[in-house]
Parts: C-alpha cells; sequence; structure tokens
C-alpha cells in the first residue's frame, strides 16, 4: 500500500465523478423474517435431523400397522414373551402379541392424543390470552389471575381429577390435557400483545392511519407466530409425556388398545424377565421427545437469532 | 516532533476482526492513536464505526471468539498489552486504566451494594485493610459529587437516578487513581442536563487527579467541550487526527465536515442541518479505497480504488483523503477559519 | 417490604379458597352417589356419615360444612375403607414423600446449578456438550423409564440397593437419584441460559474492567443474578415433589402421598381425592410463599415494590 501503489497514482485518476446515491446504499439482500428464519433452520443439522425422525416416526404409526402381517389385539399362545427376531422384531409380549405391531399402533394413539390435545389447548390459549391482552387493564387483572390458579397445581393432578370425573378413556385423555395445557400459551400470548401494544412499530402503523385488522395480520401475527410455533414444539412432547405417564399409572387407554404409555406399564411389569418388553415403547417414546425437543431448540435459535450467542 | 515526550498509551495499526457465522467482519482496519499523560482524547464518529472496539481492545475486554487480534500493537509506557497474560492484564485493568460504560443503568450490579462494588476495585489492586478502602470509597463517592456518601455505599444501583449511576461508575473507575480512564459514550443515555454534567465532572477530576482520558463519543458538542485533541473514524479507520483547534477550525476529511454540518448552531438557528447521505460501507467486504467515497461530495475515480494514506496537514494534524494529494483539485473549504 | 408480603399473603388465600371451591365443584358434579358401588358399607355407618359430612343436606350447606372441616384441620375421611381418613393418610404419607421429594430437590438444585454453570462457563467445550446432552435427556427420557432402568441396573442386576421399599438408607438412594435426575437436567439448562444471559449483561464487562478474576465475577457478579429464574420456578418444583411422586412411589413401592393418592383413584374413592387435593394445594401455596420470601431477600429491587 505504500510505494508501489504510489506510482500507480496518476493525473487522470483525480477527476471528480458525480455523486452516486445508489451505491451508498447497503450491499446486503434482504430477506423476509420467514424465510431468513427457514434459511438458519436448514442450516442446523440437528434440527433437521430431528424433522427426518419425526417424519420417520409418523409415516410409520400410519403404514406399519397395515403392512405388518400381525394384528395388534391378537394374542398367540405359541409365541409368548419370544425376544426379539426375525418373526417378530421387536419381540411379543406376555400374551403373545407383537410389540413391534403395538408400538406402531401406540404411536398413533400417543400422537393423535398429542396433536390434537396440542392445537386445543393452542386455540384456547391463543384466545384466551389474545383476549386478556387485548383488552387490558381488571380483565386482563382477573383472567391472569385464573391462569395462576390454574397453575398452582400441576397440569397431571389436573388432568387426574378430570379424569375421575369424566371416567378414562381416550376421548377423555384428549380432553383433560387439551383443557389444563394452555396457561403456557396464554401467558405467551397476552405478554406479547401487551408488548407489542406499547411497541413504536405498532404505534408508527397506527398513526400513519393502518387499520386494525391491518396491523394485526401483517404486524401482530407475524410476530407472535414465532413463539407460538417454538412453544407448541414444546407443548406436544410434554402432552405426549403426560399421557405416557397416565398410562403407565394405569390411568390411560383401556385394553386392548395401546399407546407408548401403556406399553412401558405392561413392559415395566415384566421387566426383571423380559427387559426388551419396556426397551422399545420406551425407546420411541424418548426419541420423539428428543426430536421435538430438538426441534424446539432449532426453532428458537432460527427465529430468534439474538439468543444464538 | 520525535523530541515529544514518550507517549502514555500507543496505539500503531491495530487490526481487529470479528469471526461471525456469516464471514468475518473487519472492524478496525489499521488504527494508530497516541494519549499523552493528563490529555483527553477523543474518538468520534457514527456507531459501527470501530470506536468502541478500539477502546476495549485497550483492556481487552472484546469477547474472544468472536473476537481475533489480527496485528498491531497497544503500548502503555512502552509495554506491549497485548502480549499480556490474561493474570497480568487484570493488574492492568481498573488499575493502570479504567473504563465507563454508555448505559449506567445497566452497568452496575443490580443485587450488589453500590459500596461493595467500590470497595471491591481497591481491595483488589491495593493492599489496605477493609475499613481504608471503606472510607476511600466514601471521600471518591464525595468527591463525584454524591451527597450522603455513606449512604449511598449501603444503597442498591435501582436507587440512584441514572446521573448518579454514572457518578458511581466514575468513581468506581478512579478509585485506585489510574493513569488513563476509557469511557465510552459516558454521556449517550443520560438527559441534556446531566450530560453536561458529567462533562464537567470528568474535566474536573482530571484537573484534580491528572487523569488522561479517552471519551469516545458521536457528540461533536461533547467533543468541544471536554477534548485536547479528536480522532475522527470512519469504518474502521482513522480519517482524520488532529487537536481539537484543527479539527473545528481547519478541518481537511469531507467527513468531518459533514459530522461538522450536522451539529445545531446557535448563532445560525434558521441554518437546516445537512444530514450525511447514505449508509456506511459493510465491513464484511470493506472497500478497497477510501470507505467515504460512495458518500463523498467530491469523489474521485481514484478514491474507489486506492486506500489514501495518512498524510501531515500541519502539526500534528493527519488526513486520510486523496484531496491532500498534489494532483488533487482545489475544493473549496468552507469550515477554514483564522483562529480566535 | 411488610406491604408486598401482606398483599402476596392475602392472594394466596383468595387462589387457596378458589382451588378447593373447584375441587368441591368438580367432586359434586360425578354422577352418582359416593356409596352407590358399595356393599361394604353398613347403613348405620353410612347414616353416621352422611349426618357428619352433611350429605343429607343442599349442596351450599354442604360446602359450608366442607369449608368449616378444612379450616378445622379434618380433610375428611375415606369413602371406601372403613375407618381411614384423609388425615391419617397425610399423617403417614406426608413424612415419607417429604423426605424423598425434599432430598431429590436439593440433589436436583445443587448439581442442576453446578452443571448449567459449568456448561455456561466453558461454553463451546466440552463440559458444555456433554451438559447440554444429559439435559436434554433428562427432559426427553419419561420418569418411569429412568425409574425402571435404574431399578434394574442398580437393583436387580448389581444387586447395590433393594429393588424397593422404604424405611432404609440403600433403599432411598435409588428413588432420590431417579427423581433428581430429570430435575438436574431441567435446572442444568434453565442455569446455563440464565448464566449466558447474565454474562453477557454490561455489569459483568464492568467488574472485569475492574480487574476482577474470571471466578470472583462469576461467584460475585453473576451467580446471584443468575439464580433468580431458579428461585422462581424451585417453588412449584419442591411443592410438587414434596405432595409425591406418582410415578417413583409406584416402581419403588414406597407409601407415600403419591401412591395413595393413585390407589385412591383407581378405587374411586373421591372424597379421598378431594381431601388430598385440598392438602396439596395447601402445600403448593405455602411453599410458593415461602419462595417470594426468599426472593424478597435475594433480589433487593423487590422490597421497593
Amino acid at each position: 500500500m505504500t510505494k508501489k501503489t504510489e506510482h500507480e497514482i496518476t493525473r487522470q485518476m483525480f477527476e471528480q465523478l458525480p455523486v452516486d446515491t445508489a451505491a451508498t446504499t447497503s450491499q446486503r439482500p434482504s430477506t423476509t423474517f420467514w424465510k431468513d428464519a427457514w434459511r438458519r433452520l436448514k442450516k442446523n443439522h440437528v434440527a433437521m435431523a430431528s424433522v427426518a425422525v419425526l417424519l420417520l416416526i409418523t409415516l410409520m404409526a400410519i403404514f406399519a400397522p397395515m403392512l405388518s402381517p400381525y394384528d395388534y389385539a391378537t394374542q398367540d399362545i405359541f409365541a409368548v414373551n419370544k425376544g426379539p427376531s426375525a418373526e417378530h422384531w421387536f419381540g411379543t409380549d406376555t400374551l403373545g402379541r407383537d410389540i413391534f405391531t403395538r408400538c406402531w399402533i401406540g404411536a398413533r394413539v400417543s400422537l393423535t392424543i398429542a396433536l390434537v390435545a396440542t392445537i386445543i389447548n393452542v386455540l384456547i390459549g391463543i384466545l384466551y390470552g389474545g383476549v386478556s391482552g387485548y383488552f387490558g387493564g381488571k380483565v386482563d387483572l382477573i383472567m391472569m389471575r385464573g391462569v395462576e390458579i390454574i397453575y398452582t397445581i400441576p397440569d397431571l393432578l389436573w388432568v387426574i381429577l378430570l379424569m375421575v370425573i369424566m371416567g378414562s378413556g381416550l376421548n377423555t385423555i384428549i380432553i383433560a390435557i387439551a383443557i389444563t395445557g394452555w396457561g403456557s400459551m396464554a401467558r405467551l400470548v397476552r405478554g406479547q400483545i401487551l408488548q407489542m401494544k406499547s411497541s413504536e412499530y405498532v404505534m408508527a402503523s397506527q398513526t400513519l392511519g393502518g387499520r386494525f385488522s391491518h396491523i394485526i395480520a401483517k404486524h401482530m401475527i407475524p410476530n407472535i407466530m414465532g413463539p407460538i410455533i417454538i412453544d407448541l414444539t414444546f407443548s406436544i412432547p410434554s402432552a405426549i409425556f403426560t399421557e405416557a405417564t397416565l398410562s403407565y399409572l394405569g390411568m390411560g387407554i383401556p385394553v386392548p388398545l395401546a399407546s407408548w404409555g401403556t406399553l412401558a406399564n405392561d413392559g415395566a411389569k415384566m421387566l426383571q424377565l423380559y427387559p426388551y418388553q419396556l426397551f422399545f415403547p420406551a425407546l420411541l417414546i424418548s426419541l420423539t421427545m428428543l426430536s421435538f425437543n430438538l426441534l424446539g431448540d432449532g426453532l428458537r435459535d432460527a427465529f430468534d437469532p439474538k439468543l444464538r450467542h | 516532533m520525535m523530541s515529544e515526550k514518550q507517549p502514555l498509551l500507543k496505539i500503531d495499526e491495530l487490526r481487529i476482526s470479528f469471526n461471525t457465522y456469516a464471514g468475518k467482519v473487519q472492524a478496525v482496519r489499521g488504527v494508530s492513536l497516541t494519549l499523552h499523560a493528563g490529555e483527553v482524547l477523543a474518538m468520534v464518529g457514527e456507531s459501527g464505526c470501530g470506536k468502541s472496539v478500539t477502546a476495549q481492545s485497550i483492556l481487552q475486554l472484546n469477547p474472544v471468539p468472536p473476537t481475533v487480534v489480527e496485528g498491531g500493537s497497544i503500548t502503555l509506557e512502552g509495554k506491549d498489552l497485548l502480549k499480556y497474560s490474561d493474570a497480568e492484564m487484570r493488574k492492568i485493568r481498573g488499575h493502570e486504566i479504567s473504563m465507563i460504560f454508555q448505559d449506567p443503568m445497566t452497568s452496575l450490579n443490580p443485587t450488589t451494594r453500590v459500596g461493595k462494588q467500590i470497595t471491591e476495585a481497591i481491595l483488589k489492586h491495593q493492599k489496605v485493610s477493609r475499613k481504608e478502602a471503606y472510607s476511600r470509597a466514601v471521600d471518591m463517592l464525595r468527591m463525584v459529587g454524591l451527597s450522603n456518601p455513606e449512604q449511598r455505599m449501603r444503597q442498591y444501583p435501582h436507587e440512584f437516578s441514572g446521573g448518579m449511576r454514572q457518578r458511581a461508575m466514575i468513581a468506581m473507575a478512579l478509585v485506585c487513581n489510574p493513569k488513563i480512564l476509557i469511557a465510552d459514550e459516558p454521556t449517550t443515555a443520560l438527559d441534556v442536563t446531566i450530560q453536561s454534567q458529567i462533562v464537567d465532572l470528568l474535566l474536573d477530576l482530571r484537573q484534580k487527579l491528572g487523569t488522561a482520558i479517552l471519551i469516545i463519543t458521536h457528540d461533536m458538542g461533547v467533543v468541544a467541550d471536554i477534548a485536547d485533541r479528536v480522532a475522527v473514524m470512519y469504518a474502521g479507520v482513522v480519517v482524520e487526527q488532529g487537536s481539537v483547534r484543527d479539527l473545528f477550525y481547519h478541518p481537511r476529511h469531507p467527513y468531518t465536515w459533514g459530522l461538522l454540518d450536522s451539529i445545531p448552531k446557535l448563532d445560525h438557528s434558521d441554518e437546516p442541518l445537512i444530514p450525511i447521505q447514505g449508509t456506511p460501507p459493510d465491513l464484511l467486504n470493506p472497500p478497497k479505497g477510501c470507505p467515504f467515497a460512495a458518500r463523498c461530495d467530491y469523489c474521485m475515480a481514484v478514491c474507489h480504488d486506492h486506500l489514501p494514506e495518512e498524510t501531515e496537514a500541519g502539526e500534528g494534524h493527519t488526513v486520510r483523503c486523496w484531496l491532500q494529494h498534489e494532483f488533487a483539485p482545489h475544493v473549496n473549504n468552507r469550515f477554514e477559519r483564522e483562529d480566535k | 417490604m411488610a406491604r408486598y408480603f401482606v398483599k402476596r399473603l392475602l392472594m394466596a388465600i383468595l387462589t387457596l379458597w378458589l382451588i378447593l371451591t373447584a375441587t368441591f365443584i368438580m367432586m359434586k358434579s360425578i354422577p352418582g352417589d359416593p356409596f352407590a358401588n358399595e356393599k361394604m358399607i353398613l347403613p348405620e355407618i353410612r347414616a353416621n356419615m352422611e349426618a357428619k359430612y352433611g350429605l343429607d343436606k343442599p349442596l351450599f350447606e354442604q360446602y359450608i360444612t366442607y369449608m368449616n372441616n378444612l379450616l378445622h384441620g379434618d380433610f375428611g375421611i375415606s369413602f371406601k375403607y372403613k375407618g381411614r381418613s384423609v388425615n391419617e393418610i397425610i399423617a403417614t404419607g406426608f413424612p415419607v414423600s417429604a423426605a424423598l421429594g425434599l432430598s431429590a430437590c436439593a440433589v436436583g438444585l445443587a448439581l442442576g446449578i453446578i452443571f448449567g454453570i459449568l456448561a455456561a462457563v466453558k461454553r463451546g467445550k466440552w463440559p458444555d456438550y456433554l451438559v447440554i446432552i444429559i439435559s436434554i435427556l433428562g427432559v426427553s427420557v419419561p420418569a418411569f423409564v429412568f425409574g425402571s432402568l435404574f431399578q434394574y441396573v442398580f437393583a436387580v442386576k448389581l444387586k447395590w440397593f433393594p429393588v424397593a421399599g422404604w424405611g432404609t438408607f440403600a433403599a432411598f438412594v435409588l428413588p432420590t437419584l431417579a427423581l433428581g435426575l430429570r430435575m438436574i437436567a431441567y435446572i442444568a439448562r434453565m442455569m446455563r441460559t440464565s448464566m449466558l444471559d447474565v454474562m453477557s449483561q454490561d455489569y459483568i464487562k464492568t467488574a472485569k474492567a475492574k480487574g476482577l478474576s474470571g471466578m470472583s465475577i462469576i461467584w460475585k457478579h453473576a451467580f446471584r443474578n443468575a439464580v433468580m429464574p431458579i428461585i422462581t420456578v424451585s417453588g412449584s418444583m419442591i411443592a410438587s415433589t414434596m405432595v409425591g411422586s406418582f410415578v417413583m412411589e409406584n416402581i419403588f413401592n414406597i407409601p407415600g402421598m403419591g401412591k395413595y393418592l393413585v390407589n385412591a383413584v383407581k378405587d374411586s374413592d373421591y372424597t379421598m381425592i378431594m381431601g388430598m387435593t385440598a392438602f396439596y394445594a395447601i402445600i403448593m401455596i405455602v411453599t410458593m410463599l415461602l419462595v417470594d420470601v426468599v426472593y424478597m431477600l435475594v433480589d433487593p429491587r423487590v422490597k421497593m415494590d
């Protein structure tokens, strides 16, 4: 940069140039929030592997029972407590039922419960939190006190109380999980709305004459969606967890239907003699939970790059 | 010129970059500065120009990944600080060189009493009893203008106002009587009335304690009030450096002109303020020529292709601009005026 | 500070009253007579109970009787088993559950906090990855899997500890660890995040600029601030583990509250469930209040509000 460049400097290089305003603007391409989040998520190998695992488990839950030569409820007294083999990949249980088939039936049940319950409690949460945050003031105070009361007793006990009242069964579990688990979502949505109501960009949009529906569609929803999706990814595994624990305690799905929880319960009874019977359902639950948790972490990083460092 | 006394602090050709996942950001690209004992040097420039990074690198406070010091040296009284170990640096921090930060609301630990946060610095660096440390801290709080210092010692930061917190920060920084105080935008987060009080306090303390001050600011008003010399930074390089007099009466760099245009003037209230158009370059891939070229009204072909060198424009006044070259056309400098 | 505490106390009492009322309504809304499928109960006993609990009276009077009994510390009796009362169950089951729960919490909090700090300080190095793996596994694997696994490996196979039971120290170890593991995972993850957040605060930079060493920055400046969120969650965590773990007490056959509650549910012993829920709510709310007090002591900012 010293003498060599000095030689190259010639008189004609000192001609004045017109001011080029275009060159002064930032050169980095701008992307939308969603595209940017997706780009970051795609780079996260752990999160993408979790998506793959979850897809695989879902596909297996749909197709494996159809393709399996065994029925989930048919007992076979000649093949009781058989370890994993070529005929029975995950072995058979005390009644000679094929554990592989039962595991995927269990996946159907557990995943259905988790998905339906989570969707319902997300909807309740959004509505409740939205109303509370939107109106603010006394309404907010009373509604949030309500959430606090629900929070005082852990979800599992509420679910048990509801199950006692409604009797056990698939629908009861879904309803019980759905109507007890919305507290965190309500808090989250309320917090976001309160924050947004006072934020300058919403105010700016209002002063510029932005219509209410426009503000909600263009500003509020895109900003709330990120945290909601993250919370959703963490709610699904916790619903699976609740169902599994209930079934494990013998308050879950009625026989002969299976969920991962009932399978684990059956397996645990035989743990000392046939550990494989607990191993497979436990592995599937853990793998699913793990994938959802890792995906949730990935989404959090993708939506909120600030938390990265 | 060379016979001048040895500078207290000398930064030479400092280069710093950050490794981010988007690539390497070249935040500081060859900065050289000197600070003499008892002097106030101001670093000015817009956000992201590398002034804070430069200042924090003196105490090695930049987080270590992602920061990488690529080259250059920082010498304190002839000792190269960049070669110091972490343990050696800890003896410098708060003892020889102290630092205060922009936001006094977040710079004090909210769960620790103010008094403890001050005595902690004394006990760390000086072999004195707790009692002695306590009385020194009280004296220091009184010196920075806090009333009832004994009571203040027992309080928590949230019981202080913003201005009081910045005073407490200054007390904490100066309690070990360091040779240099680095003040990173010490007035930016404060109310305008408080700002001038803090500036006055710093000047007063410089007088009493003889501390050299390196102040970082983007407020030319603060510069005029406090500084002896000024370094104007832009996109990781010092574009102009000189005495306050040089900068305000004989500025040479078009960017400095732009900064001066952006100060409101009391006597010409009808003159519009002129903002500098455009944004600074992306330091992920800095331009190979003068970084200001794209926004400069006097841009020439040479500016886009070659980074100008620092040239002398007077004693202790250097400028990094092609307009200083013998081939350059004459530009009418409307800021040039006679010294008062 | 006193005003703040009184306000909290009043809120707690209100919450408790609402929960107890809700439990009452829930239990009364169960269709049918609580004695409907009971054959064991003699008519005179039944009449006695009905009189004592006012079951033949209108609903509102029953509610008053229920609340009044609770105020006098009477949580009700079992309608399934003759002569068994909720108070008795609490007296025998609660000390067991509390001992198990509190020791699991102690293990969980202590190790969780230490692991969390370690991970944050060594961010991006192997201790960090190890803690991340442990904490993700810990929240991903259901408690009953851990419990069963511990039982199988350490009791059945290695025979280091008894398979089940209660009363000796050896029997205490496995359920405590199995219960504590989840907490370690949960707390470590939370502490790591909180610690990383605090370490990026300006006042940490100030402490560093003062010349403090890494260790004193962590303990004197970062720890106290980073541990706040842990204190917030520890209240409900301690309370909910103290009143008994449904799963662990079942696996290890421990005679605690959780096991009794699960049995009560299986037996549809409604009065028992109601009484235990009421007790549960009281413990929960008292613990939350205590946590508030601890919070006030640790965070000086609270006193001002």
